[in-house]
């Protein structure tokens, strides 16, 4: 009995789940005309992909997709590596300094200068409105350096120590055996910088609003859905209402990426959540 | 006029031989440390400006004090009616986020432990990690699709059984809860790993001497499970009062709109009118370094409080 009533409050979490995602495409999907009948629900009504050809031949739109996808791989790129060098050294106990280092990165997590400090930095530093902004500045986690230092602390000292005995060097130490042990952790943080520059967009709006063509994909969406943006339908017979057809289509667009990729690295990340919960 | 190796005491040799072995580890570190002077302690000096007023054709230092004494701005943002407004919407919306999305996840985490079915339970948490997957911006949109008055989901199914349609948005109460609503289920399934975590370490024995004594399903969870997750439950609630001066801002900015500001806009919000669409840059910086400073101390002082009542703490 207390079974079955826990499986079912858990297909009520199920349904609020995947039920926003399923009206969003069914909208994406559907006719303008029965959208604006509210006949829409869970179901699209009026089955046709012309939403999508739509928003796929507006040029800003596509634009940012794209550079959205090559900017989300050069932060993942660059964070990885600066992760990875930032947290390779701290584990080496007899790092002399390593306890400046370590409070010096963690002051960071707990104190932040704010908005505007920054904003007048990087105007001094020639990056407002340069889509560098939206690369270096935060190319490095404290929070992930964390979990990798975690991580490679529970890498056996002896590897490294027989290795040195040989006579390799900290570097060769860590491509050769510290990186080959740690996939699990880099796919892991690459997934969360990954998604952190995919999803974000707060920082195109304070540092990058003058540069319209460097937008990412989600300050673009914001733009369109609060209406500042209209999607631009290259035809003039456009339908009533084809204008929510078209919200609908250009969030499915920057959404799926990502969902098609989280389950698979599930047994990852949760590892690395873990991890990030055992810091000391 | 180079000292021979040789002549040097024992510390330095010793020093010279472990910087030769070790100074890649410092090469390595290079980059990183840069990163963090330039991006996280060279702003810090640009605090200053909240103490001094802004001109445009000066550097940073060269700019004067502030001609009402270097604390004119901060007081200037006390007899700011958006900033009591900004300040009072950030401890209502962190305290009603604490008050609901605190305990949730601990609930999820409770159902998926004592969910029999293995590959459904499986099924079930895939799921529920997906909300953290989509950006607030995206959320916004499932939210208006949803909850809006006329055309929104939920306001369609209750219209067909009868009710009334709720305006979800338009109100500033109804607004805040659904605020939190949405937070709550952005964070149910993700949230709840690092407790099914700490659920896996309690030692399986336990749940086997209470199964003899006859314990009920929820004299276990209520015995054993919650006092084994009981330390994870405390980090987080510390975590979550140390933030409670704190502010997101893409999710207010995302879930915001016109008719509910007087209650949407907390300080990060503040700081963003005023500083970079106001361009007041001084009283925006005084109120984000209110802002930095109320947190480090709140967070000290629950970690504090914490380790008082005989619990681990953060650090």
């Amino acid at each position: 009995m207390g079974d079955w009533i826990i499986a079912f409050v858990c297909l009520i979490v199920i349904f609020m789940c995947l039920a926003p995602m399923l009206t969003l495409l069914s909208r994406s999907l559907s006719d303008p005309r029965s959208l604006l009948r509210n006949e829409v629900t869970l179901l699209p009504k009026g089955l046709n992909f012309n939403a999508y050809q739509t928003i796929l031949s507006d040029s800003m739109y596509t634009r940012s997709l794209v550079w959205t996808a090559i900017l989300t791989g050069i932060c993942m790129a660059l964070s990885m590596f600066m992760t990875t060098i930032c947290a390779y050294p701290l584990i080496y106990d007899n790092l002399k300094g390593r306890r400046f280092f370590n409070a010096m990165i963690l002051f960071t997590m707990y104190f932040g200068a704010g908005l505007i400090p920054n904003y007048l930095l990087y105007n001094d530093l020639g990056l407002l409105n340069n889509p560098l902004v939206l690369i270096v500045p935060n190319c490095l986690s404290v929070f992930n350096v964390i979990i990798m230092r975690s991580f490679l602390f529970g890498i056996p000292d002896s590897l490294r120590e027989s290795a040195e005995i040989d006579g390799a060097g900290p570097i060769r130490v860590l491509v050769n055996i510290y990186i080959p042990l740690s996939t699990s952790v880099i796919a892991t943080l690459t997934l969360f910088y990954a998604v952190g520059r995919w999803n974000g967009y707060g920082d195109a709006l304070f540092y990058m609003f003058r540069n319209r063509d460097y937008y990412p994909i989600q300050y673009l969406l914001y733009n369109i859905i609060s209406g500042m943006q209209n999607i631009d339908p290259g035809q003039t017979d456009i339908p009533m209402g084809a204008s929510d057809t078209y919200k609908a289509a250009s969030v499915m667009f920057a959404t799926v990426p990502i969902l098609m990729i989280y389950p698979w690295l599930q047994r990852y990340f949760i590892h690395g959540v873990t991890l990030g919960s055992e810091k000391g | 006029m180079d000292v021979p190796v040789r002549r040097l005491s024992p510390k330095y040799k010793n020093l010279l031989i472990y910087l030769s072995r070790y100074w890649t580890l410092y090469l390595l570190l290079l980059l990183p440390i840069t990163f963090f002077i330039v991006f996280r302690y060279i702003p810090m000096t640009y605090i200053q400006i909240a103490f001094k007023d802004f001109r445009l054709d000066r550097n940073i230092w060269q700019m004067s004090v502030a001609k009402d004494g270097p604390f004119q701005y901060f007081q200037q943002a006390f007899k700011n009616r958006d900033f009591i407004y900004a300040l009072r919407n950030t401890l209502m919306l962190n305290g009603l986020d604490l008050l609901f999305g605190f305990p949730a996840p601990i609930v999820m985490a409770l159902l998926l432990n004592e969910l029999a079915f293995k590959r459904y339970k499986r099924f079930t948490q895939t799921v529920s990690y997906m909300p953290h997957f989509l950006s607030w911006v995206i959320i916004a949109s499932l939210s208006n699709q949803l909850f809006a008055t006329t055309e929104g989901l939920v306001n369609i199914w209750l219209r067909g059984v009868g009710f009334d349609p709720i305006n979800f948005l338009g109100i500033p109460v109804n607004w805040v809860f659904t605020y939190c609503f949405l937070g709550v289920w952005q964070n149910l399934g993700w949230g709840s790993i690092i407790y099914l975590a700490a659920m896996t370490s309690i030692n399986p024995e336990l749940y086997e001497a209470a199964e003899v004594d006859g314990a009920s399903r929820i004299r276990k969870v209520w015995h054993i499970t919650l006092p084994g997750i009981r330390p994870t439950m405390v980090t987080l609630l510390i975590m979550n009062l140390g933030r409670i001066l704190g502010s997101d801002f893409e999710r207010p900015f995302s879930l915001r709109n016109k008719l509910v500001y007087s209650v949407s806009n907390p300080i990060s919000i503040f700081t963003y009118d005023y500083g970079i669409t106001g361009m007041k840059f001084s009283l925006s910086s005084a109120v984000g370094l209110f802002q930095s400073v109320v947190c480090v101390v709140f967070l000290f002082a629950s970690n504090a409080i914490a380790k008082k009542l005989g619990e681990r703490g953060v650090w």
